[in-house]
């Protein structure tokens, strides 16, 4: 049977650096096909030349067993692509927000509307001598073409409502339904469920597996070995750029996978020290109630020194409004009405961030670049920020830069962040050491309370284990930790106690060692308890 | 190919004045002049003489407090393009200090009119610092907003309340005796004063304020990344309407060379165009102090030898030099030069869409706009 | 009753006539906004366009030569703003900048090599002026332009440039095609605003006689959260105050003498700073606004 797609040696390198190197693969039709590997393993790269993102430097693509492109015609783009019937649904959607789906799901292919006779727009009389990018579009034959597929595929969405006003999960459908509506055959998804709820996961999958039955081929990209488990019927692993090994899912298990992604036996459950002695109350959260994306409804909980609490959710119910509100409650608004903020005691509702940090409370914020560094900026700079009016590096208006320079120059080692050298500027830093420069930097002044937000984030695996040490150590000391995460495993690892949110709602608590995964995921998804 | 950029990048300015000049000047043919020509002539007035180069640093001196003004701001992620209305209303205030409080003996004297100098451009900078940072309307329509205010207020003041009672001229009393500063003789008749020595003093300032202090790291801070600095504890808005009062206050100061250093008054229109001029100095001095002194120089230099063009030539007029300075900007921030002349021969890719923040970030000293914050003109 | 409505009807009318060349600015920073790319050099293409509006109706006898040579000098700036802006990724302010002083050193420049003057034009006289055209041309582009961006293909690309250029890129449209082509555009609007500010509103052109509108007009744009309709409305209310700022020079308001002209002078420009600190439109810029896009 001749495969869907086949690569035949690809290889792809990025200014010397190789992504892929000599690839070889292959795709049965109709089936659902799941790519593996960790961080930088160049999977995407990979469906990104398949997809035309890319060109490969040497290799070849064969669709349906005929080559593509041909050996001297190099892919030109995406549209090359799309009009071979492949597909692209990436991790970062690509839709415009004020616009509607109907428009979002046109874009590109408005002008390749086949009016039937039947059809024809009331317009086209008079616009028939426009060129085509002035020719109004033909919305009712595409509205027509999209009942087709929702009648056929199962696949539905409010084509006017506006992106911006619509969940993830629906975002997504769109998405899909772009590629349905360019009759692909080939659908590749990049880290599909990254965003999902477990219910949306579920219906995600659903739908997959309909348009396999319908003959599409469907190409998966993911670290989630679990969901391979479940959903695909065959998978290749990845790792450093080239092709380790191919399976069959129903001949292999979630560690093998993770054996050969990771290649040394992974250690899947680490080990925690017991809990210190709970000290004081750190930080109280009373009757929160707050607009935003995601509204919090009437929050109440409480962090003890030593422990730390764990809040698991998926991204976008309510955690980064709730960070935000710990962080910068003078924006918000919060003195007036009942709801109150105690940050060892004190209230907070009208401090601010200044205020707050003053009170010895470290935060490592959930998107690095935007919130926690100066990108252009040395390492040394990038250490100092927070830290300029401190004492010994603030010394009556001025900063003393012979403290400073020694400082980092100890804490690079300290913390092994790599090159060791504090005027690169951080943006060269990998993802890593980026974090570890922030935790360096929040531990300066050994913090009393952590606020850690998605802590290793786009860090890779050693990395990872460092940073987890570091929590772990702080709580020791007495620090009381608020973890927000949305990797389930780090959640179970680190939390002494862990608060489920869904929907600015705390939906469930639990102490350590007392949830499993499956039960955690379920009440991340919004299940009620007695599932 | 990565030394060849770093090469590229250090003399960038150095290219882009060449460059900018070089087209400016071949715009001249059209005039019937030839380039070589005007620029003998051009480099003839601006160093040919102990006077010519009075006068180039005459022009210098304000360029320094403009171009340190507009520099101070980018640090602060703002674009003050207001320089001409703060330094004029600094100059009045000069002017008005020196003649109400005519009777103040040297060397008080030019003390109060330097700080009113630089109260009068910093009042004139807290207005837009403070539209930005509590209002959030951008400060680059602002600024040029109030350019045109002030030059229609510090109009009134000059014809109905400060008036020279000696003069039909558009200018104001002179100010008292005791206010003026000494010349430097050793340039002729050249109006060249301490000023500049004021100005080579704020360069310091300036860099020791930006470089060596909690203030000037939050500041820098502020205009890298203003969420991260908000979420280190800094107060943006604060930082922000800091940043605007010191540059105006620094643009302020060229009230300093025009009114105590030549003129003894308040004349409208003194400025011709140095506020505009200070974006050029400030961006081709990438917005740090020696640069914008060197810079300053550049400009200076240009203005002075362009002054002579009105006579020298048939048709060529010192408007050249607008030309010349708005194409050297142009290379300046051109940013993707390199890869531009790059990308002729192979097709760089990255597989990081970094690229926004990076190629923002990298433009000579203009405000780096992190990927998801920014206010929009 | 009569006398009151008489005035009135001419402020109407002095409105409209008066914020042409802000409506014209408006759209043309409008098409350049929505699709990414920021337009401070709108000022320096509208006085390229009025100087060479007023050359080109001066020696070819026509006003509508002269708005298509308005046009052309106003397109070709828009061309040099476009390849630094989008194709060399400079800082769009800066840029901005950069080409309105290089029209303002221009336009004096190129006149004084054609007209032995550098500070103004020779006078067109009436016939070879627009008498009212210039409004029904700017009013009629303003809804062409809604329809163009609600229904065509085009202007749906426009919108994404603006919103999420990735997006457009991986549809398969060339997202710097968009731009530069809602650059030029643009250029062409800003050129019609000039034009008919040296070919209708008065009869020559004179150095530096846009004054701020072209920043008046992206106040507007900001003001309409860049959307046509409301943009062209606020175009002209703050053509109200400039009629308001003509008719009052030299009217007694208080006392016994009249307001000095100065204060009167400024007042469009004050009027420009308060509506901008309502601070409406900030959080309706199009998301892209002003980052350059890059190819992967």
């Amino acid at each position: 049977m001749t495969p869907a797609v086949e690569f035949r040696g690809l290889s792809k390198a990025f200014k010397g650096v190789i992504a892929n190197a000599d690839l070889h693969l292959q795709v049965k039709k109709g089936t659902i096909h799941a790519i593996v590997g960790e961080n930088g393993a160049g999977k995407s790269t990979a469906m990104k030349i398949l997809y035309g993102t890319y060109q490969p430097d040497r290799g070849e693509i064969y669709l349906d067993g005929k080559l593509w492109g041909g050996r001297l015609k190099p892919w030109a783009s995406p549209s090359d692509a799309i009009q071979c019937g492949i597909g692209m649904v990436h991790q970062h959607f690509m839709l415009g927000g004020p616009m509607t789906a109907l428009e979002n799901i046109l874009l590109g292919a408005e002008l390749g509307i086949e009016s039937s006779p039947s059809t024809k727009s009331r317009w086209s009389r008079w616009t028939r001598f426009l060129p085509s990018f002035l020719r109004p579009i033909d919305y009712q034959a595409a509205r027509t073409k999209l009942d087709q597929i929702a009648i056929q595929y199962g696949m539905k969405v409010d084509l006017d409502a506006k992106i911006e006003d619509i969940s993830v999960g629906v975002q997504q459908r769109i998405e899909i339904l772009k590629l349905l509506y360019r009759d692909a055959g080939i659908l590749i998804l990049d880290e599909p469920t990254a965003v999902l709820t477990q219910q949306e996961t579920d219906e995600l999958f659903v739908n997959l597996k309909k348009l396999c039955q319908q003959g599409k081929t469907i190409l998966i990209i993911t670290h989630k070995l679990k969901e391979v488990m479940n959903l695909a019927s065959r998978v290749t692993i990845f790792r450093r750029g080239r092709v380790v090994a191919e399976r069959d899912i129903d001949q292999t298990s979630v560690e093998e996978l993770a054996t050969l992604m990771v290649g040394r036996q992974v250690n899947l459950q680490g080990t925690v020290p017991p809990r210190p002695r709970l000290g004081e109350l750190a930080l109280e959260v009373k009757d929160l109630s707050l607009g935003g994306r995601c509204p919090l409804r009437n929050l109440n909980f409480h962090v003890q020194g030593g422990e730390i609490l764990g809040i698991a959710g998926v991204e976008g119910n309510g955690q980064t409004e709730l960070i935000q509100a710990l962080i910068h409650p003078q924006d918000h608004a919060l003195g007036s009405g009942q709801c109150a903020i105690r940050f060892f005691g004190q209230d907070v509702s009208h401090f601010t961030t200044d205020q707050i940090r003053s009170l010895c409370v470290g935060i490592i914020p959930e998107d690095r670049h935007r919130e926690g560094l100066l990108l252009q900026k040395s390492v040394q700079d990038n250490f100092l920020l927070g830290l300029q009016r401190r004492p010994p590096f603030y010394n009556k208006g001025l900063i003393s830069t012979k403290k400073l320079n020694s400082e980092v120059r100890r804490v690079m080692d300290e913390y092994d962040i790599r090159p060791r050298s504090a005027a690169v500027p951080v943006s060269k830093l990998s993802g890593g050491n980026q974090q570890k420069l922030i935790i360096a930097r929040e531990f300066e002044f050994p913090p009393r309370f952590l606020i850690a937000a998605q802590p290793t984030r786009g860090v890779d695996v050693g990395a990872i284990e460092s940073i987890h040490t570091r929590l772990l150590d702080a709580r020791q000391k007495g620090c009381g930790i608020l973890l927000i995460s949305s990797e389930l495993d780090e959640i179970l690892a680190l939390s002494d106690r862990i608060l489920v949110m869904y929907e600015g709602n705390i939906v469930a608590e639990f102490q350590r060692g007392q949830v499993t995964e499956q039960v955690l995921g379920l009440r991340m998804g919004g299940a009620s308890a007695d599932v | 190919m990565k030394v060849g950029k770093r090469v590229f990048r250090f003399f960038q300015p150095v290219f882009s004045v060449i460059l900018g000049l070089g087209i400016g000047l071949l715009i001249t043919y059209a005039a019937g002049e030839s380039p070589w020509n005007v620029f003998q002539i051009m480099i003839k007035s601006a160093f040919g003489s102990r006077y010519d180069l009075g006068m180039t640093l005459f022009y210098t001196t304000p360029l320094i407090f403009t171009g340190l003004s507009v520099a101070v701001a980018f640090h602060a992620g703002l674009f003050n393009i207001g320089g001409e209305g703060q330094l004029e209303v600094g100059a009045l205030v000069t002017a008005a200090v020196g003649i109400c409080l005519a009777g103040v003996p040297f060397p008080l004297a030019p003390i109060l009119g330097i700080l009113g100098g630089f109260f009068g451009g910093a009042l004139w900078g807290a207005i837009p610092g403070w539209l930005r940072a509590r209002r959030g309307s951008h400060e680059v329509i602002n600024t040029i907003m109030l350019n045109f205010i002030s030059a229609g207020l510090c109009s009134w003041v000059t014809l109905y309340v400060l008036k020279n009672p000696d003069s039909q001229n558009p200018e104001t009393a002179s100010v008292g005796a005791g206010y003026l500063i000494p010349q430097l003789k050793f340039f002729g008749e050249a109006p060249v004063s301490v000023a500049i020595l004021l100005a080579l003093l704020a360069s310091v300032f300036v860099w020791f304020l930006l470089w060596k202090t909690s203030l000037g790291f939050e500041i820098r801070a502020v205009g890298q990344n203003e969420v991260a600095a908000k979420a280190a504890g800094i107060d943006v808005g604060k930082i922000r309407i800091l940043a605007m009062v010191i540059a105006g206050g620094l643009a302020g100061l060229v009230g300093v060379s025009e009114v105590l250093g030549y003129a003894g008054r308040f004349k409208i229109g003194l400025s011709p165009a140095y506020g505009f001029m200070g974006i050029a100095v400030a961006l081709l001095g990438r917005s740090r102090p020696l640069g914008v002194v060197a810079s300053a120089l550049l400009f200076g230099a240009l203005h002075k030898g362009t002054s002579d063009l009105d006579f020298e030539t048939e048709n060529v007029t010192r408007d050249l030099s607008l030309i010349l300075q708005a194409m050297v900007i142009l290379c300046v921030s051109a940013d993707g030069l390199w890869s531009f002349f790059g990308k002729r021969r192979k097709k760089p890719e990255s597989p990081q869409s970094q690229n926004v923040a990076g190629s923002l970030a990298s433009t000579a000293t203009a405000p780096a706009t992190s990927a998801k914050v920014k206010v929009t003109p | 009753m009569i006398e009151l409505l008489v005035p009135v009807f001419q402020i109407i009318t002095s409105t409209f006539r008066v914020s042409t060349p802000l409506v014209f600015a408006a759209l043309g920073g409008m098409m350049s906004e929505r699709a990414g790319v920021i337009n401070i050099a709108l000022e320096g293409m509208m006085l390229l366009g009025a100087f060479g509006g007023s050359v080109v109706a001066l020696t070819l006898h026509s006003p509508l030569y002269g708005a298509l040579g308005a046009i052309v000098f106003s397109v070709v700036l828009a061309t040099v703003y476009g390849f630094f802006a989008i194709e060399l990724r400079a800082n769009q302010i800066v840029a901005g900048t950069a080409i309105n002083m290089l029209a303002a050193g221009l336009t004096p420049f190129l006149s004084k090599i054609l007209y032995e003057s550098s500070t103004s034009t020779p006078s067109l006289p009436l016939e070879l002026r627009f008498q009212s055209s210039p409004v029904w041309v700017a009013w009629g582009l303003v809804f062409l332009s809604w329809f163009w961006m609600k229904y065509t293909p085009s202007g749906l690309w426009v919108r994404f440039a603006g919103e999420n250029p990735e997006a457009l890129d991986s549809a398969g449209v060339r997202v710097k095609q968009v731009r530069w082509a809602a650059v030029l555009l643009s250029g062409l609007l800003a050129g019609l605003g000039g034009g008919s500010l040296s070919i209708f509103l008065s009869s020559s052109f004179s150095r530096n006689m846009t004054a701020g509108r072209g920043f008046m007009a992206l106040a507007a744009l900001i003001f309409g959260k860049w959307k046509p309709i409301p943009t062209a409305a606020a175009c002209l209310l703050f053509g109200f105050f400039d009629t308001l700022q003509i008719r009052l020079q030299g009217v007694v308001l208080w006392g016994d003498r009249p307001v000095p002209v100065q204060f009167i002078q400024i007042l469009p420009y004050i009027v420009t700073i308060f509506v901008l600190a309502g601070g409406v439109g900030q959080s309706k810029a199009p998301k892209a606004l002003g980052l350059p896009f890059v190819q992967d």
